[in-house]
């Protein structure tokens, strides 16, 4: 059942990946600026610009130039950078490690936060603490992630300077990552004074992604919760005894999260949009950070390349996310 | 005889409305007592009281309610906590919602022995493998691994009284345990009570609107019309020499196993005109709160 769950979703990802590459590929040639012409930079003569065409197959019809592209693409291969001179796979795979890390940080920082909220403004519902977290979720709402990224830096890096702003760990370590995600390689390795740099790194940048997302939470949960604990089990489990704060996290939470994994993970596919721009604010050396690069220097291989590795995240991650469902809803494991 | 639950002239209002007028009433060891009267008359207040659930906008303005002797009207969250599921258990109404969707059967039995007697994991398997067979649960092992939406109605009335029946309470309240069964299902259930009461000799406090099951199983009973009792004695007299006109009634519009085709009557209007003036006059001689 979850076997051919998968594979119609493997089989539903081409179109979209073709879609994803195909609008990425047009729009990149429709958008003014010259690729070449940045790169072989003022003093080129004309002739070296057309031979630098040539060679990067820049100077072909646009049909024959996607359908190269997609040749390449298919084998796995998004061309070589045309700023860096390097495969864009290689480069790719190098950022691709310190995005996902911060991701999932972030991702499991709003997950903690708005789970906690909902369930203290359930635990306490009515009184003070209620207001509290209501408040919370309208101010987290309202601020996006890259001005909480700003907030930050402002406060607790300029202001009261105690956390490092930029970078991902400290330069004067020296760390040699096989896998590329420092956080647990590190903490695994017990090389503790590289976890604490690097911990010290992604907490402003991770948090800036994740408080807009532990509002939604914390909002969402809160009124699913409000809906389970009205329902009959609830009034049987208090029946039984049980004490207020057992009952919301344990007998009343797993249902309330159905509805609210749904949303978190389509959510989490925004915070992942969104490190483009904080890991740009925090100079963290993400995916996102050379997506900007890439733009400022119309580096179309590199472009396509990052954008492509984003849509093929989001494909995994609403995959993974299907396949939850069914986890935490036992109804809906034997459909 | 030694009362488990006794009610003393208790009076409820919700919102300032009188919802219970002065209700009195006992339920001795190893009794069935029937609350019985159409919905809006009390019934499920009363229960509700006894257990300390009741809704928000409720309020005690007099009278007590003793288990086991000892007041257990104003009792402390924290003491009202250790008492429920342990001394005092339900049975609920509605057995397609009263069991948790995300848990299995075998986490919603244990859960209440783990609580009140801190049982081990292994025992209190044990336990609820016992309880499973005491409901007559047909290959309880796989029922025990199974969730709630996999079993039938009859099948998860057992279980919430398997899980009522857990802790040896000393008062079961069952509201309405079978109205929302088929017919022949729900007298396997009511028998099921029955037995099981009688061999642990609890008290049972047995809320329903159908008087042909207050014939069945309950000792006692009481007859509810807006929040006052009009009616209470054994179910033999009550059911032979009815003392009100609206027991009568009552009789005369419930159905009957061993007379099926006769024809049901209304409560007549006249009756119900009457009790309504009189719960009026009741509210101007109490102070309408």
């Amino acid at each position: 059942m979850i076997g051919r769950q998968v594979a119609l979703r493997l089989l539903l990802a081409f179109p979209t990946l073709f879609g994803v590459a195909l609008i990425v590929f047009i729009l990149l040639r429709v958008v003014p600026g010259d690729p070449i012409a940045m790169m072989a930079g003022v003093t080129a003569t004309p002739e070296e610009i057309e031979r630098l065409r040539g060679l990067y197959g820049l100077d072909r019809p646009l049909l024959e130039q996607f359908w190269a592209y997609l040749g390449q693409l298919v084998q796995g291969d998004f061309g070589v950078s045309i700023t860096r001179r390097l495969p864009v796979t290689e480069l790719i795979f190098e950022r691709l490690p310190a995005t996902i890390e911060l991701s999932l940080f972030a991702m499991a920082l709003a997950v903690g936060l708005g789970i906690a909220l909902a369930v203290a403004a359930t635990y306490w519902r009515g009184r003070a603490a209620e207001r509290m977290t209501d408040g919370f979720s309208a101010f987290g709402l309202a601020v996006p992630d890259f001005l909480w990224g700003l907030i930050f830096i402002l406060i607790l890096g300029v202001l009261i300077p105690v956390l490092p702003i930029s970078g991902r760990v400290d330069p004067s370590l020296s760390f040699s990552s096989a896998t590329g995600l420092y956080l647990i390689e590190s903490f695994f390795r017990g090389q503790f004074d590289v976890f604490v740099s690097t911990l010290s790194r992604i907490v402003l940048p991770a948090l800036s992604l994740a408080l807009p997302l532990a509002a939604i939470i914390a909002r969402v949960l809160k009124s699913s919760l409000a809906e389970v604990m009205q329902q009959d089990y609830i009034l049987l489990a208090r029946v039984k005894g049980f004490g207020r704060f057992r009952i919301v996290m344990r007998d009343a939470l797993r249902n309330a999260l159905v509805p609210t994994v749904a949303l978190t993970a389509v959510q989490f596919t925004f915070l992942v949009g969104g490190t483009v721009l904080v890991e740009r604010i925090f100079s963290f050396p993400g995916l996102g950070n050379m997506a900007i690069e890439a733009v400022v220097n119309r580096d179309l291989p590199l472009i396509q390349g990052v954008v492509i590795t984003f849509a093929l995240i989001f494909i995994a991650l609403n995959m993974l996310i299907d396949l939850t469902y069914g986890l935490l809803n036992p109804r809906l494991r034997h459909g | 005889m030694n009362d488990m639950l006794a009610i003393e002239a208790l009076r409820i209002t919700i919102a300032g409305r009188n919802v219970l007028r002065d209700v009195s009433l006992a339920v001795p060891q190893g009794h069935v007592h029937g609350l019985v009267g159409e919905s809006g008359a009390g019934k499920t207040m009363v229960a509700r009281a006894v257990l300390g659930i009741l809704p928000a906008a409720a309020r005690v303005i007099s009278g007590h309610i003793a288990f086991d002797g000892a007041e257990i009207t104003h009792m402390s969250e924290r003491e009202r906590r250790a008492l429920l599921g342990r001394g005092i258990a339900l049975i609920p109404q509605d057995p397609m919602t009263a069991l948790n969707p995300a848990f299995r059967i075998e986490h919603q039995i244990v859960d209440v022995l783990r609580h009140h007697f801190g049982l081990g994991r292994t025992a209190a398997r044990a336990q609820a493998l016992e309880l499973m067979h005491q409901v007559h649960i047909r290959a309880p092992e796989r029922v025990l691994r199974q969730f709630p939406h996999e079993l039938s109605g009859g099948m998860r009335q057992r279980v919430l009284i398997a899980i009522a029946f857990a802790c040896r309470p000393k008062l079961i309240i069952a509201d309405e345990p079978s109205t929302a069964l088929d017919v022949t299902v729900q007298r396997q259930v009511l028998r099921l009570i029955k037995h099981l009461q009688a061999r642990e000799n609890t008290a049972v406090l047995f809320v329903t609107h159908n008087l042909g099951v207050v014939a069945k199983i309950c000792d006692t009973m009481t007859v509810l019309h807006a929040g006052r009792v009009v009616e209470e004695g054994s179910v033999e007299a009550c059911f032979e020499r009815p003392a009100h006109a609206y027991t009568r009634a009552l009789m005369a519009a419930t159905p009957r196993y061993d007379q099926p085709a006769a024809a049901l009557a209304p409560v007549p209007e006249a009756l119900s005109r009457d009790l309504a003036d009189e719960a009026t006059a009741w509210d101007a001689r109490h102070g309408a709160a």
